[in-house]
């Protein structure tokens, strides 16, 4: 633990400000030499621009930091790094064309004879994924592997700076499996003995629990407080994140229970024998209207590619969907939407958002591509129907004109979801739409699930949160091995599920 | 949190798309302004208008069209360095249907007469026009499918083109450089109707390219196809549709552009029509203030690119540098334009902006 009650990093009375949002007022925050200090706080809290603050990618208006208790002005990232701060941001940030080992020593490559020694390159990286366990093929390109791996080059990167005293850990687990986080977290105990100040952001709970010493909380860019986690129970932790008491869970199972009732019989979407060759095997499935259902299973047990032959993104090369009684005889995501059919893609920002483009923008785009290029929604129209859906979702923006780079994450996420709400969709399928989403969004979105299901539309949701997936569906689908393994409705108790999703019986 | 209204905000016109190309352009006519005498007469003889100013607009036309098409292509997150030589080719077909009795070995004296007669087509122009632009268009109808469907690089796709379509041109002519007499195909490059007639071209391709960009959806689809194509695909917009508008626009738009060019030279050149003009193109774009990675565009900032570069050349001529030596100075008019634009500028220009707020 500690062993000088001196903080490693002080900073004191942070301010910063952006177009039209004040991002942090007034915040204090203190590292530690060997701890790891958890930053809560829902999006837009400010979390990541206080790490952004302390990488050099943002400067403070006001306030100052003091390192080793000197105080310091971070002018730049590289000056954050030579002042041994290092940081893994919450996307994946590397390049998929690049190999492993030159993803992770990029810029600090071994060199021999005036260029890069390959072999000790690869050595290197080889070592820095040992220590972290994993064992993989250094010389492969990184886009081959799932982003979990690449999730764990970005760290092995990170810790690849010698010199590093300061780790940041911006989300690291949102995509690792309960064994990679495992893995993530013994090698953070070892940094942690080893004097290593680890900040560490994260919305599983359960892992700020299992591992943080202390624990900071931002709301709406003020500072909460920092309390130790050991005397800090849970409820209390969730209700100063979000400001309010968490009756809205409570809340949710009985507008789950009610909109259960309104399921109707005939389905909406037949889905038989659909499959495709080496990404899903033949399934079956049925979606109602007024319907949750939840897919369960492990990244990469074919929850996405499900998703992605049911929208049309990929082609099908057995069976076959019908909607209303008749068989779609072409698939791609424009007629999709013009079926009624929406996905929320799961990989927010290869697919989903479209950084520089407008809020509205963003909102409008699903519909004015389903009305086609003639018919172009008036700029009255176009604000209308953003300024209804920035108020439903409560999306937090300065205007609709705000470009949606600028937004966080959870924000988004919500304007993806308005994107395809705009499109009034009979069938919407959510992938993942949870993911890297604070506690309170989380609420809301599951909330807006399950009543959106009560008005009568069909939904699909897939997310690596099992309680989550328990919590929101009426029946749940269990994927293993890019197959469908069975499906459950009603009350499943979450152990048998999660035997199916592992296929240990 | 909106920002006070007051009488001049100062910031609202830096941050606007257009504050940068006007800067550029302003410098390089203040240029004229300090060191060439004159260069801002202008003219009236026969009720027509000539002039420095005049004819950076009358040469400007070429490049100006040129960039609508780049703009397009561009913004989808693609480049076509192809237009010089579509340029050549329309300008042979036109040469061609026109006169093509200049191909014959020997021809009968009735026929001889023809040639070099100001009122003989053999064509007649409406089907001049039509072949030509329809050629044109199906140029970079070619350059889309390979870069949309084809899946290769723009840069590459449409460098086949721009290394083959000179052969082809070439080809077309059967390597003669057809003399044009045509007097009202002539008109459309170097006519006057009070101002230069290719300026009423401009205006109306402008006029109707950004009613068919801003008046539709299809502008937004173009950005949104350039910031993320991906997303795009997964939010219902046929991307490949989509590039293959804007590459076959651009061949269109090539084609005027090379019907101007042989109209006012009066010739079909199928080694110099268009020569490095992609590049001017190119740059017009970027001044303009569009990203090569795609996304954003103006067309109206790009248009007052082309004219930063034309201005550029036509005061290089008129301080009488030589045609050689040209070149190079554009080379160092973009980059100051470029240093310009650079982030250091622009918060330069931001604190000023803020200082004048507090003041």
């Amino acid at each position: 633990m500690a062993t000088s009650e001196k903080g490693i990093v002080r900073m004191k009375g942070i301010h910063i400000s952006f177009p039209g949002v004040k991002a942090l007022e007034d915040v204090d925050f203190t590292l530690k030499k060997g701890e790891i200090h958890a930053l809560l706080g829902e999006n837009g809290a400010g979390k990541s621009t206080l790490i952004k603050v302390l990488t050099g990618v943002e400067h403070q208006s006001k306030g100052t930091i003091e390192i080793d208790g000197k105080e310091i002005s971070i002018k730049s990232p590289q000056h954050a790094q030579a002042l041994g701060i290092s940081t893994v941001y919450q996307e994946v940030n590397l390049c998929p064309n690049l190999t492993v080992a030159e993803n992770i020593m990029i810029g600090r490559a071994p060199m021999k004879l005036g260029s890069i020694d390959w072999a000790a390159t690869d050595d290197q990286a080889n070592r820095l994924l040992k220590e972290l366990d994993v064992h993989i093929d250094v010389t492969q390109t990184l886009g081959s592997y799932s982003v979990a791996i690449q999730q764990m080059a970005a760290i092995a990167r990170a810790l690849e700076i010698s010199s590093a005293r300061i780790l940041i850990l911006d989300e690291p687990t949102s995509s690792l499996t309960t064994h990679e986080t495992e893995q993530l977290f013994s090698v953070m105990r070892k940094l942690r003995s080893e004097g290593m100040a680890i900040i560490f952001i994260t919305h599983f709970l359960d892992q700020v629990y299992e591992i943080a010493d202390r624990i900071t909380v931002l709301r709406n860019g003020r500072l909460v407080g920092t309390y130790d986690t050991a005397s800090m129970p849970r409820l209390e932790l969730i209700a100063k994140m979000i400001g309010r008491t968490l009756t809205e869970l409570d809340d949710m199972s009985k507008l789950k229970l009610e909109s259960g009732k309104l399921i109707r019989g005939e389905a909406l979407l037949k889905a038989k024998d659909l499959g495709q060759t080496g990404s899903i095997e033949p399934f079956d499935l049925e979606l109602h209207a007024g319907e949750v259902v939840g897919l369960a299973g492990l990244l990469g047990s074919g929850r996405t590619e499900m998703a992605q032959l049911l929208f049309g993104v990929e082609k099908p090369d057995s069976g076959s969907i019908t909607m209303d009684g008749a068989t779609v005889e072409s698939f791609s995501p424009l007629e999709s939407i013009e079926r009624g059919v929406a996905l929320c893609p799961e990989d927010r920002k290869a697919a989903g958002i479209l950084g520089d483009l407008t809020v509205r923008e963003n909102i409008i785009l699903a519909l004015q591509a389903s009305r086609g290029w003639i018919k172009y929604l008036s700029s009255s129209e176009q604000n209308e129907i953003a300024d209804k859906y920035i108020k439903i979702l409560n999306i937090v923006t300065p205007s609709s004109n705000q470009l949606v780079k600028n937004l966080s994450g959870g924000n988004q996420q919500k304007v993806i979801l308005a994107r395809w709400l705009a499109t009034n969709p009979r069938l919407l399928i959510m992938d993942e739409p949870t993911r890297g989403i604070d506690v309170g969004t989380k609420a809301e979105i599951q909330k807006l699930v399950l009543s959106l299901a009560e008005e009568g539309k069909s939904c699909m949701f897939i997310s690596s949160e099992l309680e989550e997936v328990l919590r929101t569906s009426h029946r749940i689908v269990v994927l293993r091995n890019k197959e469908k393994v069975t499906e459950f409705s009603g009350e499943v108790a979450e152990r048998k599920i999660m035997q199916l999703m592992a296929g240990s019986e | 949190m909106r920002q006070p209204k007051s009488a001049f905000d100062w910031r609202r016109v830096t941050e606007s798309r257009l504050f940068f190309p006007i800067v550029a352009l302003a410098l390089v006519l203040l240029f004229d302004l300090i060191f060439v005498r004159g260069f801002f007469a202008i003219e009236a003889r026969e009720g027509n208008l000539y002039g420095n100013v005049i004819d950076i607009l009358r040469s400007g036309s070429t490049v100006i069209l040129l960039a609508l098409g780049m703009t397009l292509v561009i913004a989808t997150g693609g480049v076509d360095l192809s237009v010089g030589a579509v340029m050549a080719i329309a300008a042979s077909i036109a040469a061609l249907m026109m006169n093509p009795y200049v191909m014959a070995k020997e021809l009968p004296e009735n026929l001889q007469k023809l040639v070099g007669d100001p009122n003989f087509t053999y064509a007649p122009l409406w089907a001049v026009l039509m072949v030509t632009l329809i050629v044109s268009a199906f140029c970079g109808l070619w350059n889309g499918l390979l870069v949309a469907y084809g899946k290769i690089q723009p840069m590459v796709g449409t460098l086949i083109l721009m290394i083959a379509g000179r052969g082809i041109a070439q080809l077309i002519t059967n390597g003669i450089r057809i003399q044009i007499f045509y007097e009202p195909y002539a008109f459309i490059g170097n006519g006057w109707v009070i101002l230069p007639f290719p300026l009423y071209i401009v205006i109306l391709v402008f006029t109707l390219l950004w009613l068919f960009t801003r008046k539709t959806s299809i502008g937004l689809f173009i950005e949104s196809v350039g910031v993320n194509a991906r997303s795009s695909f997964f939010s219902g917009i046929d991307e490949k549709k989509i590039k293959l508008l804007a590459y076959t626009l651009c061949g269109l738009f090539a084609g005027m552009a090379g019907v101007l060019a042989s109209a006012n030279i009066k010739t079909s050149d199928a080694n110099n029509i268009g020569w490095a003009l992609e590049l001017d193109a190119i740059l017009a774009v970027v001044i303009g203030g569009t990203l090569m990675s795609g996304g954003r565009f103006s067309l109206l900032a790009s248009v007052i690119g082309a004219l930063v570069m034309q201005a550029t050349t036509t005061s290089m001529y008129a301080i009488g540098v030589p045609a050689n030596a040209v070149l190079a100075v554009k080379g160092v008019v973009v980059i100051l334009v470029l240093l310009l634009y650079s982030e250091q500028a622009r918060n330069l220009l931001r604190r000023i902006a803020v200082q004048q707020k507090e003041a």
